[in-house]
Order: structure tokens, then C-alpha cells, then sequence
């Protein structure tokens, strides 16, 4: 019996009897981080980081919620658990799991570069390794942050001078926080779409730094706007909602930017490739510091990179059918709709 | 390159007309002359001839990339589209390199001669001297395929506003025989009077589809109605005792119609016609699949001309005893034409186009309806007093065609599209019942939003039968309404026809599957409407 087993409600440990970012209804769930499709509703017990739990909280409702530090050990039946930064958003987690010697890593979501937000990755050892392939094609490599946010900031003074509002789409629960958190608040106002504003309140409470923003109600007027950056939902940016901006630029912030013909199919001024997932070289950094020769690729490009790493890494990898989505342009994180890749 | 890569990406960066006509313009004010006429020479289909075949570029893309050629094709497959497949994987540059875009242009050309190993290492080099967008550029440029949303009419238009020359002038300019080897822009762009040039056709007048009825046009009297002939729009010059032939697509095409050689004697010098180069035997036009056999051919044989010879159907006089009388008002410039094809024997090579009489639109609406009886397209409407204006322009000539047959079809295979479309379905595969069996008789792409192709792709991605490659059979469920121009006999497909321009004209979701129509439905069409028959 494998220490982790794929099923159709989620990841299982069979010796613990508890699951990982499980999409059914489960007794006892440890959950990586708190994006809708590896935190969901229904469990009747969630475990998760401390830095995790404000967001699952706020978004679950009154669930039975325990949290644990980072690298902090909890044994269950016997087998032991424990949570190491994955840098997606703040709080995200790689679940270690130790029984009888074996050592399993499920990753969730992961990127290895660090945002300056989120507690920043660090490679756990182990024998088999869970990674997601959300960008795994040679195609999709990220430049420095710094670049992009250079890119961003210039975007918004060229639309300030002339007097366009600034929309940039992003994930309300990570995306958005990191674009705060990296942007230069000097140039000009923030405008938030209320679910951003929202998610944006309670990472505040918990804890983080981030520039002053106000929430876009139904009294502002278009002038209001003058100047202004907008971080609105990738919903938002095509519906009626943006009727209230004279003029506006809109761009995205997201991996899918790298390719042409999606930034040209979003209709979108401006694309911004920024991710909170890993790139091509970062996934294989990942898996070559965890040490694993056994690797089981879920969400993304799943045939393809398990190919790779079968054949010209040499090692045991193979495709995991999960009910994880990855970074999708046709929801606001998580909810709804297809996603962009087929693979 | 640095500066033509950063206008790709302005151009790129923006979805206005306006603001892209303002960037080029900018980019011609900035430019040195070399680099503008070779913008204007790619912006016009002017590539430099392809020195490198895109498998080889394919192999050492990966090769330096370091991953397996299966992935690069998968990766490209993603993408849509080489040039930027192999931007996004190679290595990071190892130094960079500030030559302009001549010198790049050059250095392709000068592949050419070269052994296989050399091109590869002159490729390799310069991609390792470039940027993400300039590796794009330069692939682009190896390649072809330069589509950034600048069609020529903007370009000339971006080129009017830096150089202060009027739009017309320019289109004419920029037309006919020339290479930027051949040329300078002072000397093209800058000074050159056109007709110095004796090949040097003018800028068609292209007409735009007339979508409503004609009744807004105005009063009848003030229009005249020809047939839309279906060959090859073409230009005929006689200057200085030479005869050259120009088709729409601004391709030099004299030694593919020698039919029309004895005009070079038998009209005066100094004449220019637009007409219609179309199949015609015995006293009728073939079909467009006659000539279109014809063209392919690289040697026009006797046989071919006696099976698909071709007249030149005269629509319009554009010079007359050497003046370029395009501004004179259509009546005056037809009845030249009347009076010169009166005076000249050209034992049946060029013909009038005839004009269609009506006094009320409603007498042109069975001439429409009937078009398919003469094997033309449809009407063109032209107003009487309208000049021969240059490229498309709304207003003074319509094309009114022939509405399209229909059939309704089911959908039986997706396959993906490029491009813009690389992650959607957008590619598909139809068939007729034949009892109870679904017969393939055509593909069709076009003619759905991005929404609807949003909706058929994550269907496909739920009901797929089975993949070959890039192709995936679904589960028959969906019946599109499939619209084409014509419809002839094959022998090549399963269903026996093969259809002229056929596009998904709606997604009847009205309709249940068993209602589609059958293939006797389909040899019915093909026996009332079959080209050439």
C-alpha cells in the first residue's frame, strides 16, 4: 500500500485516514493553502498553517479549524505531519508525510522564487514527490519581479498622462496581494473591487504591510477614479462593472500573459506575465532538490512534464488525476468555469 | 533590431488603428532610409525569399534549448504559432548585438548559399545576440508570416503622415516591381514619378459587401449593375509596347495568360484596364476551379490552354493615352472603355463587362438570385460619378452577392486552432447522415464568437471519443448550420463533394441531431448547383 493514494476525493493517507486538499467531503482534511479548489467546503475537520487559516476562515465560514507552525510536527496514528512554505500565497504549504521511513511531499500549489510576501519555499527531502505542472512546458519561464512590477508601474504613469484609469485583473486571494505589495503606491490612488478589498482586509489583520486602498463603491463618481490603479476581479474586467471608468487601460497579471495568442484572445491592453505558480525551470529545480526519484504530476501540463521526467530525468514519474485547476483566466480563483490549458 | 522589435511590441501592445498608424509613423520619422523601405517592403508582402526551412529551425531551436524535439512540438502546439514557440524556449542571450533591422535582413538572405551547418551556426549565433522580441522578429522574418495588425493601407497611411506625401500617391508608389535591393527610398518613396516604372500597375479599387438591400443607396439612375465575374481580378498595362499583367494580389502574372500576349499590338500604349481574368469557353465562363487548376500549373501547356482558356472581362479604364484618368467620373471612364474595345479586334480576349439594366432595385433583386445560372457571384453596384479609388473604401461600389447555400451538418471531429485560437477548438470537421451512418464532407473554422468557442471547446474537452494527435472525435451531438459559395463533384472525399468556401454560418442548438440533413440532400445541391456542369 502506497504512504499516498490518488481517489476520487482526494489525496489519501491510508495508515492516518486523513486526506490532502481533499474535493469531496472528508472526516479530517490538512489543507495546503486556501485557494476554492484545494481548500473546499464540506470536511468535517481542517488542518492548516497558522498563516493559512485567517483567509480559510473568512472564506469557509464557522468550520472546525486547527492550525499548526510551519515545520511544526503532528503525528496521527502513528504517521507524522508536517507543513513547509511552498511561496504560492501566504500561509501555503507543502504537507510532508513520514511513515515507517518513507517520506512523501504533496505540494499543492508552489513557486520557488520569492514574492517578498509569502513565506518563501524551501525544498523538503523525501522520497516521492507531488508536483503540480500548471506551466510544466519549456515555453513558460518568469522574469525577475522586479521587471514586471517595473513594467506594471510605468504602465500606470503612461495611462495617468493619458487620463486613462489603470484596471488590472487579478486573483482576489494571492494575486492581488502580491501586485499591492510589489507596485509603487506613490505614483498614484489604489482602487479595489470589493472581493479583492475584502480578502485584502483580513490578510491586513493578520499581519501584512500593504499599501492603503479604497473599495470601489456605487457613489464614486468617474472622476474619482482619475490617476488611479484598479485591482479588479478577472470577472469584473468583462462585465458591466466596468462601465463606470471613462476611459481605462485594462490589463491582466497572470502566467498565461507569456503566450501572445491568450493576451490577444483576453482583449486586454496589456498583459503582465506574473505568476504564483513555479515556471519550467523552477518546477525542475523543485523536483531535483527534494531529492525524490519517484514524482507524481498533477494539474497542468500532466502528460506532458511526467513524459519529461520519465525520460530524460530518469526517474519514476507519472500522471495523477486530481480535481485541482492551477491558475485560471476564466474564474476569479477557483470557482467556475473550464481553465485555459489542455494538455 | 533593438528599434523595430520595440515598434513590434508597441504595435502589438495596442488594438487601436489609430494609435498603431501613430506608432509606425513615429517609427518612420526615426528610422534610416534603408530600414523604412524595408518596412515598407515586408509591410507590402515584400518578404525576403525563405533561406531556412522551419524543420531545421525546429531541431536546433530544441537542441539549443536543450530539451527533446517531442517537446518542443508539443510546446509549439500550445503556443500557435514558431517564431514565438522558439522565442519563448531558447537560452537567455549571451551578449546582444545593436544592428539594425537591414543588417538582419541581410544576413538572412545571405543564408541562402550556405552549407546546412553553417546556416545553423549564423542562426544560432544571432539568436544568441537577441532578445525575447527580437528572436520573435528575426523568426518572423526567416519565416514570413509578419501579421501584426498593420494591413498595407495603414502602413501607407503611417507613411503619409511622416513623409507629408498624400495616401494615394503613396499606394501608387509602393505598387508593382520592386525590391529594396532594386531601390531606394528616395528614389520610391520620396521622388519617383510612377509611370517612369512601364510595369507599375495603380492600386486596385476593392468594393466592400453590401449587407443590406440597395435601397439606401439612393436613385437607381445614378448606378450601374455589372455581373461579379468569379476568376482572378487583374490589371492590364500596355506601355511603350509591352504588355504586363497584374492579379489583385499585386503578383506579376503576363507569362501565365499568354492569351492575352497579342494585346501588347493590339491596344495603344499608354492603356490600363481593370478587368476580370476568367475561364471562358464556347460562348461561356468555366468554373473558378478551371483556372484555379490552371494557375497551379508550373508550365502553361497547349493542352491547358485548350481546356481552361481565359478572356479578360474589362470592368474599368484607369489610363488612357498615357494620362491616369482614375478621378473621371465612372461614366466617362466606361464609355472610353465601350468606345475602345468597339474599335479594337481582340478576337475575343477582352470583352465588355456587360451591364445588367434595371430601373428599380427591386428588377436587380432575381438578377442577384440568378446569379449562380451565369456561374458569376452575385451583382457589383458602382455609382456613376464614384473615381477609381484606391484599396478598400465604402461608398461608391458594393459587391452584392448571391446569398450562400446551406446545409446543416454535425460536428464529428474538434481539432485545435493557431494563432490568437492555439487553446480553443476551433477547427471543424462535419458530416450528413447517409441513412444511419454520418458521412465527413467538409471542414469548416470560421463563424463563431470567441464565446462560442469558449462553449465548444469545454464541450470537446468533456466528449471526446478518441485523439489522433491534435484531432479528437466527439460524441455526435451538435448541428451547425455550414454555408458555401459552391459545391462540385470529388472524387477525393468519402461524401463525393467538395465545397467552395465553406464556413459555420450558425450553431443551430434549435435543432436535434436526427434533423440534419443527409447526403442526398447534398447530391440534390450538387446537381442543381454544380460548378462547371
Amino acid at each position: 500500500m502506497a504512504l499516498l493514494e490518488f481517489t476520487n476525493k482526494g489525496i489519501y493517507c491510508p495508515p492516518a485516514d486523513v486526506y490532502i486538499d481533499p474535493w469531496r467531503p472528508v472526516r479530517k482534511a490538512l489543507i495546503t493553502h486556501g485557494h476554492a479548489d484545494h481548500s473546499r467546503w464540506g470536511h468535517q475537520h481542517y488542518l492548516c498553517t497558522h498563516s493559512a487559516a485567517p483567509v480559510i476562515r473568512y472564506r469557509l465560514g464557522n468550520v472546525n479549524l486547527s492550525t499548526v507552525k510551519f515545520g511544526e510536527q503532528t503525528t496521527i496514528n502513528g504517521v507524522k505531519f508536517s507543513f513547509h512554505p511552498a511561496g504560492h500565497i501566504v500561509g501555503s504549504a507543502q504537507i510532508r508525510v513520514e511513515h515507517k521511513g518513507e517520506v512523501w511531499v504533496a505540494s499543492g500549489d508552489y513557486k520557488v522564487a520569492p514574492d517578498g510576501l509569502s513565506e518563501p519555499f524551501e525544498p523538503v527531502r523525501c522520497h516521492t514527490f507531488i508536483t503540480e505542472s500548471t506551466f510544466g512546458l519549456p515555453v513558460y519561464r518568469w522574469k525577475p519581479q522586479d521587471t514586471v512590477f517595473a513594467e506594471i508601474n510605468d504602465w500606470w504613469r503612461q495611462n495617468q498622462e493619458q487620463g486613462k484609469v489603470s484596471v488590472l485583473a487579478a486573483y482576489a486571494l494571492g494575486k492581488a496581494q502580491r501586485l499591492l505589495h510589489g507596485i509603487d503606491a506613490e505614483i498614484g490612488p489604489i482602487f479595489t473591487h470589493g472581493a479583492i478589498e475584502k480578502t485584502t482586509q483580513v490578510m491586513r489583520k493578520q499581519g501584512l504591510k500593504l499599501p492603503e486602498t479604497r473599495r470601489i463603491i456605487q457613489q464614486h463618481k468617474s472622476k474619482d477614479f482619475e490617476g488611479s490603479l484598479v485591482l479588479a476581479t478577472p470577472s469584473a474586467t468583462g462585465s458591466n462593472w466596468m462601465r463606470r471608468f471613462k476611459s481605462a487601460s485594462v490589463g491582466i497579471a497572470s502566467g498565461w500573459m507569456a503566450l501572445r495568442g491568450t493576451r490577444r484572445r483576453r482583449a486586454a491592453d496589456r498583459g503582465f506575465v506574473l505568476s504564483d505558480h513555479a515556471d519550467w525551470n523552477e518546477l525542475n529545480e523543485a523536483i531535483e532538490a527534494t531529492g525524490a526519484e519517484r514524482v507524481a504530476v498533477t494539474h497542468g501540463y500532466t502528460n506532458l512534464f511526467a513524459r519529461w521526467l520519465r525520460e530524460e530525468c530518469g526517474l519514476d514519474a507519472w500522471e495523477a488525476e486530481t480535481e485541482y485547476e492551477g491558475e485560471s483566466l476564466d474564474k476569479d480563483d477557483g470557482e467556475d468555469t473550464e481553465n485555459e490549458k489542455d494538455a | 533590431m533593438r528599434t523595430f522589435a520595440n515598434l513590434y511590441t508597441r504595435l502589438d501592445q495596442t488594438t487601436k488603428t489609430n494609435a498603431k498608424v501613430a506608432e509606425l509613423a513615429r517609427f518612420f520619422d526615426q528610422a534610416n532610409d534603408e530600414d523604412r523601405l524595408w518596412t515598407v517592403a515586408i509591410l507590402s508582402h515584400r518578404r525576403p525569399k525563405r533561406t531556412v526551412n522551419t524543420t531545421l529551425l525546429r531541431h536546433w531551436a530544441a537542441e539549443l534549448a536543450g530539451i527533446p524535439l517531442w517537446l518542443f512540438e508539443e510546446s509549439y502546439h500550445v503556443v500557435g504559432d514558431l517564431s514565438e514557440a522558439i522565442a519563448l524556449t531558447l537560452p537567455k542571450a549571451r551578449s546582444s548585438n545593436e544592428a539594425g533591422l537591414t543588417y538582419w535582413i541581410e544576413y538572412i538572405k545571405a543564408l541562402d548559399k550556405l552549407e546546412e551547418g553553417e546556416k545553423k551556426q549564423r542562426v544560432t549565433d544571432a539568436w544568441m545576440q537577441m532578445d525575447y522580441t527580437e528572436r520573435l522578429v528575426f523568426n518572423k522574418l526567416i519565416m514570413g508570416g509578419f501579421r501584426i495588425g498593420i494591413s498595407q493601407k495603414l502602413m501607407v497611411r503611417a507613411l503619409a503622415q511622416s513623409t507629408a506625401i498624400d495616401e494615394n500617391t503613396l499606394a501608387h508608389r509602393i505598387m508593382g516591381d520592386w525590391t529594396p535591393d532594386k531601390t531606394t527610398f528616395e528614389d520610391l518613396i520620396l521622388t519617383k514619378d510612377p509611370l517612369e516604372d512601364v510595369s507599375k500597375p495603380y492600386p486596385f479599387y476593392l468594393a466592400y459587401a453590401l449587407e443590406e438591400s440597395p435601397d439606401d443607396l439612393g436613385l437607381p439612375e445614378d448606378w450601374i449593375a455589372e455581373r461579379k465575374w468569379d476568376g482572378i481580378r487583374g490589371q492590364l498595362i500596355v506601355r511603350k509596347g509591352e504588355l504586363f499583367v497584374w492579379s489583385r494580389g499585386e503578383e506579376l502574372v503576363t507569362d501565365k495568360f499568354p492569351e492575352y500576349h497579342p494585346l501588347a499590338d493590339l491596344l495603344p500604349n499608354g492603356t490600363v484596364i481593370d478587368g476580370e481574368i476568367l475561364p471562358y469557353k464556347d460562348g461561356q465562363p468555366l468554373t473558378f476551379n478551371d483556372l484555379q487548376t490552371r494557375i497551379g500549373r508550373k508550365n502553361v501547356t497547349k493542352k491547358i490552354l485548350e481546356k481552361a482558356p481565359v478572356v479578360l472581362v474589362a470592368y474599368d479604364l484607369l489610363e488612357w493615352e498615357g494620362q491616369d484618368i482614375r478621378e473621371r467620373p465612372m461614366e466617362e471612364r466606361r464609355a472610353l472603355l465601350e468606345q475602345l474595345l468597339e474599335q479594337t479586334e481582340t478576337h475575343g480576349v477582352l470583352m465588355l463587362s456587360e451591364r445588367v439594366n434595371f430601373s428599380t432595385w427591386q428588377d436587380l433583386e432575381p438578377e442577384r438570385q440568378n446569379a449562380r445560372q451565369y456561374h458569376s457571384e452575385g451583382l457589383m453596384l458602382k455609382h456613376k460619378g464614384s473615381p477609381y479609388r484606391s484599396g478598400r473604401k465604402k461608398g461608391d461600389w458594393w459587391k452584392w452577392k448571391v446569398d450562400p447555400l446551406t446545409i446543416d451538418a454535425v460536428m464529428i471531429y474538434a481539432q485545435r486552432g493557431h494563432g490568437r485560437r492555439a487553446n480553443l477548438y476551433t477547427d471543424f470537421t462535419f458530416a450528413v447522415w447517409d441513412d444511419k451512418q454520418l458521412v465527413p464532407f467538409t471542414k469548416a473554422y470560421s463563424g463563431l464568437t470567441d464565446k462560442e468557442f469558449r462553449e465548444i471547446t469545454s464541450w470537446v474537452r468533456r466528449n471526446t471519443i478518441d485523439r489522433f494527435g491534435p484531432v479528437r472525435s466527439v460524441e455526435p451531438a451538435h448541428v451547425f448550420e455550414i454555408a458555401f459559395e459552391g459545391i462540385r463533384k470529388s472524387s477525393r472525399h468519402k461524401s463525393g463533394v467538395a465545397l467552395r468556401f465553406p464556413r459555420i454560418s450558425r450553431w443551430r442548438k434549435d435543432k436535434p441531431l436526427k434533423e440534419a440533413n443527409t447526403l442526398e440532400d447534398l447530391h440534390q445541391l450538387l446537381k442543381l448547383y454544380e460548378e462547371g456542369g
